[in-house]
C-alpha cells in the first residue's frame, strides 16, 4: 500500500530563554502513516510526541520553535514544510485535521459550536452559511450528540467535557480529512467518557476511512486502538512495531520498562518496576544512547555510540525496529534488575 | 498507640453541601445547593489503605478535605482515634492535625515557589515544635541532601511530589490522605512514587485514604476500595473482591472502561451513555439509574434510592439488584 503521510528526519528545535541552549525536542524522527490505519505515537512528557504532531501541520510557534532544513513531511506527493501559507491552509483542517487534549481551551468561548463546526466547511468547501449549518447539525448527529438541532446553537460552556470533545471531533471531520491527528484526545476526560470517545473515534474511522495518528502517553489506549506503534524517548524514535509485537516482544529497554511500570487492573498487587531517574533535559541529551543513564543493561558501547534503529527480526514481525545495541548483542540482556 | 488492625478513622454520614449561587448576578433566587458529599460512611483500620475511587464530580476529594477539616462539613461525624474531629477547638484541632496529613495531587501548585525545600520542610516542624532533621526526611523519600537548598521550579514533578510526601511525614502522622498523588506524573515516575508510598507505609505503619480516579493504581495500593458516584458510596469491598466480582453496575462499567495495556484483551466493554448528572440536581431514586446498563433496571430504581447494604460478608453495594450482578 502506498504511504499517505511520510515523515523523514524531522528536526524541531527550540531556542530557550536565558541562553540555556537549544532544546532538541524532536530529533530526526521518521515514520510512515498508511491509509486507513491507526498509528500510535507513545511516550512520556518531554519525549517530543506533541511537537512531532504540531510540526506536521507547522503549528509550532516560530520563534522560539524552528523546523530544521532537511526535514520532510510528505503528504500527497508534496512536502508540507515547503508549502506557502495559503497552500498549507488548504491542507490544514481540510485533508489533515487535528484534535487536541483540552477541549475547553481549543474551542472559542464566544461562538456557538455550530458556527465553529461550520467554519471549516465554509472555508474549504465553499458552502453557503445555511448549507454549512445543516452540515454542522449532521456532524453533531454523527458524533452522537443528542438533540443536534438545539445543541448547534449552544456555546462551549454549556457542554460537558465529553460533549466538547465530540464537538472538536465534529469540527475536525466535517471536511472528511484523510488524516486525523489526535493528540491525547481523552487525557482530560473521565474513564467512562474516555471509553465513549475512543469508541466514537473507532466507529468514525471505519465509516470515513481515514488514517489516525494517535498521540498518547497511555499504553492501554494504544493497545486497544492502534495498529502500529512508534515509541519515543528523548526526541528520538526508540522502537517501532505492530501493536501486538510491541506488547509481546518489547525490545527497547525503555519500552520494556514502561510496560513493567504500568499498574495493571488484571493483575495482582505486586511491587511495580519503576524506571530509575528521570527524563533528561532537552537542552542536554546524554551522549551515546539517550536512555543509557536509566538503562539496566547499558555497557560502554551505549555511552560511546548511539545505536541506529535496528531490525529486531523478532518472529515474523516485519518492520519491528529498536534503537538499541541489544539487538546486535542479545546475550547482554541478562537479568540485571 | 492504636494496635494494628483496630479502628483508626471512622466517618459517619458525612454531608457537604455547597450553597447554590444566586442567579441574576446575585439578585435572584438561590440555585439548588450542590450536594458534593451526600451521606458517606466508612471506617479505616490502623495500617490499612482505603482506596476512594470516582470520576470528576463524584465528591471523593471533598470527602478527604472535609475529614481533615480543611473544609467545614454540613453535617456528620469524623472520629479519629475516638476523637470527634468536628467538635475540637482550634488548639486541639492543631494538635490533631499533626496526626492527620494530606498529600495533594498537583505537586506544582502545592509547594510555595518562594521557599526552598528545606524551608518548606522546616515550617511544619516549627509549628509543632518538633526536632526533626530535614536531611533524614529527604533521605527517607529518596532525595539527595543537596535538594534542601533548591526551589520548587528546579525540581521535576516526581521530585516535587517526594517533597510533598516529606512535608506530610515531617510531623510523624498516623494517617495520610493521599489525594490523587500520582495522577499528574508520568508512568515511570508514578511507579517510583507508588513504591515509595508502599515502603513508607510498611516502615512507619501509616494508614492511608488513597483518593484516585485510576482503578489500576488503586488496585495496586489499596486493601479496600470504596466507589463514589454523585456524592454517595455505591460499593465498598475488599480490593481483591471488588475487582473480581463487582456488584454495582457502575463499578462494573468503570472497570470495563479501563484501557488495558494488552492488545489481546478482547473484553466486553460496557460503554455508559451520557454524562454524570450535576450534583445540584441528582436524579430521584438511584442516582445512577439514568445511565445504568443493568438489564433488570426497573421502575423501583427510578423512585426508591437503594441503601448501601451488605451483599456478602464485608461487601457492600447500593443497588436493588446487587445480588444478581451484571
Amino acid at each position: 500500500m502506498s504511504v499517505l503521510l511520510r515523515v523523514r528526519d524531522l528536526k524541531t528545535y527550540f531556542v530557550t530563554e536565558h541562553g540555556k541552549g537549544t532544546a532538541r525536542a524532536v530529533d530526526e524522527v521518521s515514520f510512515d502513516l498508511y491509509p486507513g490505519e491507526t498509528l500510535g505515537i507513545v511516550g512520556e512528557s518531554g519525549c517530543g510526541k506533541t511537537v512531532t504532531s504540531l510540526s506536521i501541520l507547522r503549528l509550532v510557534p516560530e520563534p522560539p520553535g524552528h523546523i530544521l532544513p532537511g526535514s520532510l513531511v510528505e503528504f500527497d506527493g508534496r512536502n508540507l514544510l515547503a508549502l506557502s501559507a495559503p497552500e498549507l491552509r488548504a491542507v490544514r483542517g481540510n485533508q489533515i485535521a487535528m484534535i487536541f487534549q483540552e477541549p475547553m481551551t481549543s474551542l472559542n468561548p464566544v461562538f456557538t459550536v455550530g458556527d465553529q463546526i461550520a467554519e471549516a466547511a465554509i472555508i474549504h468547501q465553499h458552502l453557503s452559511r445555511r448549507a454549512a449549518r445543516a452540515r454542522a447539525i449532521e456532524m453533531l448527529r454523527l458524533v452522537g450528540i443528542p438533540d443536534p438541532d438545539e445543541r448547534v446553537d449552544h456555546y462551549p460552556h454549556q457542554l460537558s467535557g465529553g460533549m466538547r470533545q465530540r464537538v472538536m471531533i465534529a469540527m475536525a471531520l466535517i471536511c472528511h480529512p484523510k488524516v486525523l491527528i489526535a493528540d491525547e484526545p481523552t487525557t482530560a476526560l473521565d474513564v467512562t467518557i474516555q471509553a465513549q470517545i475512543l469508541e466514537l473515534l473507532d466507529r468514525l474511522q471505519q465509516e470515513l476511512g481515514m488514517a489516525v495518528l494517535l498521540i498518547t502517553h497511555d499504553l492501554g489506549v494504544v493497545a486497544g486502538h492502534a495498529d502500529r506503534v512508534v515509541v519515543m524517548y528523548a526526541g528520538r524514535v526508540v522502537e517501532t512495531a505492530t501493536t501486538e509485537a510491541l506488547f509481546e516482544h518489547p525490545t527497547h529497554p525503555y519500552t520494556e520498562g514502561l510496560l513493567a511500570a504500568v499498574p495493571r487492573i488484571d493483575a495482582r498487587r505486586a511491587r511495580l518496576q519503576a524506571i530509575p531517574g528521570q527524563v533528561p533535559a532537552a537542552t542536554a541529551w546524554p551522549p551515546g544512547c539517550r536512555f543509557h543513564p536509566r538503562c539496566p543493561y547499558a555497557w560502554d558501547k551505549c555511552v560511546a555510540q548511539e545505536p541506529p534503529l535496528l531490525e529486531t527480526g523478532e518472529g515474523n514481525a516485519a518492520g519491528h525496529t529498536a534503537r538499541c545495541w541489544l539487538v546486535t548483542e542479545p546475550e547482554r540482556r541478562a537479568p540485571k534488575r | 498507640m492504636t494496635a494494628p488492625g483496630s479502628l483508626l478513622v471512622e466517618v459517619r454520614d458525612l454531608v457537604k453541601h455547597y450553597p447554590g449561587e444566586r442567579s441574576w448576578f446575585g439578585l435572584g433566587a438561590p440555585r439548588a445547593p450542590v450536594r458534593a458529599v451526600d451521606g458517606v460512611s466508612f471506617t479505616i483500620a490502623s495500617g490499612r489503605t482505603l482506596g476512594l475511587v470516582g470520576e470528576s464530580g463524584s465528591g471523593k476529594t471533598t470527602v478527604g478535605r472535609t475529614m481533615l477539616r480543611l473544609q467545614e462539613p454540613t453535617s456528620g461525624k469524623v472520629l479519629f482515634e475516638g476523637n470527634d474531629v468536628f467538635g475540637l477547638d482550634a488548639a486541639r484541632l492543631r494538635a490533631l492535625r499533626r496526626k492527620m496529613q494530606i498529600v495533594f495531587q498537583d505537586p506544582y501548585s502545592s509547594l510555595n515557589p518562594r521557599m526552598t525545600v528545606e524551608e518548606t520542610l522546616r515550617e511544619p516542624l516549627e509549628i509543632h515544635r518538633l526536632n526533626g532533621a530535614v536531611s533524614a526526611l529527604l533521605d527517607e523519600v529518596g532525595l539527595d541532601a543537596a535538594f534542601a537548598k533548591r526551589y520548587p521550579h528546579e525540581l521535576s514533578g516526581g521530585q516535587r511530589q517526594r517533597v510533598g510526601i516529606a512535608r506530610a511525614l515531617s510531623v510523624e502522622p498516623r494517617f495520610i490522605v493521599c489525594d490523587e498523588p500520582v495522577s499528574a506524573l508520568d508512568v515511570s515516575v508514578q511507579a517510583q512514587v507508588l513504591n515509595l508510598l508502599a515502603d513508607l507505609q510498611a516502615k512507619r505503619r501509616l494508614t492511608y485514604l488513597f483518593i484516585a480516579h485510576d482503578l489500576a493504581v488503586v488496585r495496586h495500593i489499596a486493601d479496600d476500595v470504596a466507589v463514589m458516584y454523585l456524592g454517595k458510596i455505591v460499593e465498598h469491598a475488599p480490593a481483591a473482591e471488588i475487582y473480581a466480582q463487582p456488584r454495582h453496575p457502575y463499578t462494573t462499567a468503570l472497570l470495563s472502561a479501563v484501557p488495558e495495556p494488552n492488545p489481546r484483551a478482547s473484553k466486553q466493554r460496557i460503554v455508559l451513555t451520557g454524562d454524570m448528572p450535576s450534583p445540584a440536581h441528582p436524579p430521584p431514586g438511584c442516582p445512577f439509574h439514568p445511565r445504568c446498563p443493568h438489564p433488570k433496571k426497573s421502575e423501583r430504581c427510578r423512585t426508591e434510592p437503594p441503601p448501601l447494604r451488605p451483599i456478602t460478608s464485608g461487601h457492600l453495594a447500593a443497588c436493588h439488584y446487587a445480588a444478581e450482578p451484571m
